[in-house]
């Protein structure tokens, strides 16, 4: 598939140029790529927030579009409601997917207890911290049931220590499900610990550079799968080929600028 | 578990202050009554020489008026009742008028603005409209009303209405606009439908600009009140104005001034209330306080 856009002068700007990639059920899949190289895109193309140019995207068989029940998906930044507190934040879902009110709470309880916010659930996300509110998003696209987890940076505004407890979390709670995971990342070290393949994109217009299946054992503790020696023989391998992209955006980056 | 929910207050140090934090706490209270000093300063000095150049005749009271004969009038009137009729019924209809004004011009500027803010066509159609209407000067209308609505209570509100609806159209409109495309997305992929879309996500994340805009079009509907009783009517806060001039009595156009001033502060006393059981997610902040 293919996206471009117009650019105000006219020109297409091309995100996503001749992607084709297949990710299995159940897999977790990590997108790693230099700055500006369409990972964003390629998820919006998958949750049909945008229509591809070209080309076409399907989950579960279904071609895609517009957005589909079966997608989950986890912004870069806060995308919770600040109006609504934890309970309803997490209840939205459900209500919006014709769930009774009872029906939609008792789920969402359920989903807060196992995010470990029980006792949270009438703060309102200003009253939470970094790690709180990626809990409550966590829990929000998680009640859902998705067959398909896009995941666009989830933890990147988190701190080191708070980063790796949710990536446990993560983890966990993924196992519990059968769902596919997406995970759109720039960190290599995260991209590995936490996948079974990892995708390194080309620099914009993006496409698939080379994909790298990820045989460490699971299940994994993200901190301790860092030490293993396989895991630093892959992050060498993958980093060569991740650094020649991201050593062509930055020259092309410069040239934009003078 | 327990972790995160020990409270701020519950750490190890000893609740005693050291010096260097008494001394600080010493010097933050003394700046708190110097201003407050300083504060009725400026108002005593104002006042107090307003007074005294209307005694010296350095400013003709008859012109000037002076402060003590304007704490007198409102006395006056309060106690015994303006040469118009009784003080209450004045401030009652004047507050009537804006309630009115403000109540009407919020409905309708919140639908239209919101209206607008979803609807691209809309906008393109009826935004250029809007923005020549807003370029009006609108207290024109008033004479316009008065020729039309009469002298009553009618003519009063459809200007406090033209007044109030602007402010609030053109806010409910950028906070539709202006919401963030992540929590749009996100709940279009929860699966929102268009009609949730716009009431559980559009409409409490642009409530925040509506309410924000709710200060400053309670003080147009009550500025329509007033000045529509100013052109023409036969009760209100404006109407006392105006017959104060007519008298050529100086000290009553102040007197009604301070009333309507009292009204107005308290006016906005409960639009700040209002204000904050509107938003109860947004953090404790005293909005507009200087």
């Amino acid at each position: 598939m293919t996206k471009r856009f117009r650019t105000p002068r006219g020109t297409f700007y091309v995100a996503v140029h001749s992607l084709t990639c297949a990710i299995a059920r159940g897999e977790f899949c990590a997108i790693v790529g230099p700055t500006g190289s369409g990972k964003s895109t390629t998820l919006n193309l998958i949750a049909g927030l945008q229509a591809p140019s070209r080309g076409h995207v399907s989950v579960l068989g279904k071609p895609v579009t517009t957005r589909s029940d079966n997608v989950g998906y986890m912004f870069q930044t806060d995308a919770i409601f600040p109006w609504k507190n934890v309970l309803q934040n997490v209840a939205t879902g459900p209500l919006y997917r014709g769930a009774s009110r009872g029906e939609a709470a008792r789920r969402a309880r359920e989903w807060i207890g196992r995010v470990g916010l029980a006792g949270f659930e009438d703060r309102y996300p200003n009253q939470l911290s970094g790690g709180m509110r990626k809990r409550v998003a966590l829990a929000q696209t998680l009640i859902n049931g998705p067959a398909v987890l896009l995941m666009d940076e989830p933890f990147a505004a988190l701190d080191v220590q708070t980063r790796t407890l949710m990536e446990n979390e993560l983890l966990e709670l993924w196992s519990g499900t059968s769902a596919s995971v997406v995970f759109v990342t720039h960190d290599l070290e995260e991209a590995i610990a936490l996948a079974d393949r990892v995708l390194v994109f080309t620099a914009a217009p993006a496409t698939l550079k080379r994909s790298y299946p990820i045989d460490l054992p699971r299940p994994r503790n993200v901190t301790e799968v860092r030490f293993d020696p396989h895991f630093t023989q892959l992050y060498q391998r993958i980093w060569e080929d991740l650094r020649d992209e991201a050593v062509i955006a930055y020259e092309r980056s410069k040239e934009i600028t003078f | 578990m327990s972790d995160p929910k020990r409270s701020p207050s519950d750490t190890r140090i000893p609740e005693i202050l050291t010096a260097d934090e008494q001394a600080a706490e010493v010097r933050e209270h003394r700046r708190y009554w110097l201003e407050r000093l300083l504060q009725i300063g400026v108002f005593a000095a104002l006042v107090g020489g307003w007074e005294v150049s209307a005694r010296t005749g350095f400013a003709d009271p008859f012109f000037f008026g002076q402060p003590s004969g304007v704490a007198a009038t409102v006395w006056r009137w309060a106690m015994r009742g303006t040469p118009q009729g009784p003080l209450w019924q004045h401030v009652v209809v004047t507050l009537e008028e804006t309630v009115l004004a403000f109540c009407l011009g919020v409905l309708i500027g919140v639908i239209a603005g919101f209206a607008l803010g979803r609807n691209r066509t809309l906008a393109a159609v009826f935004g250029p409209y809007v923005r020549m209407g807003n370029a009006i000067p609108r207290v024109i209308l008033g004479s316009i009303f008065v020729i039309w609505l009469g002298l009553g209570m009618a003519s009063k509100v459809a200007l406090g209405v033209t007044l109030t609806f602007f402010v609030v159209f053109f806010n409910a409109f950028q906070g539709v606009r202006e919401v963030d495309p992540n929590l749009v997305n996100n709940a279009r992929i929860l699966g929102a439908n268009p009609h949730q879309l716009s009431f559980d996500v559009m409409l409490p994340a642009a409530l925040g600009w509506i309410t924000s805009s709710l200060h400053t079009s309670f003080g147009f509907a009550l500025v329509g009140a007033v000045v529509g009783e100013f052109l023409g009517a036969t009760h209100g806060l404006g109407y006392l104005v105006a017959a104060a001039q007519g008298a050529f009595n100086a000290n009553g156009v102040f007197a009604a001034m301070v009333i309507l001033s009292v009204v107005a502060l308290l006016a906005d006393a409960l639009v700040t209330w209002l204000e904050r059981r509107l938003t109860p997610w947004r953090p404790s902040t005293r909005a507009r306080d200087i």
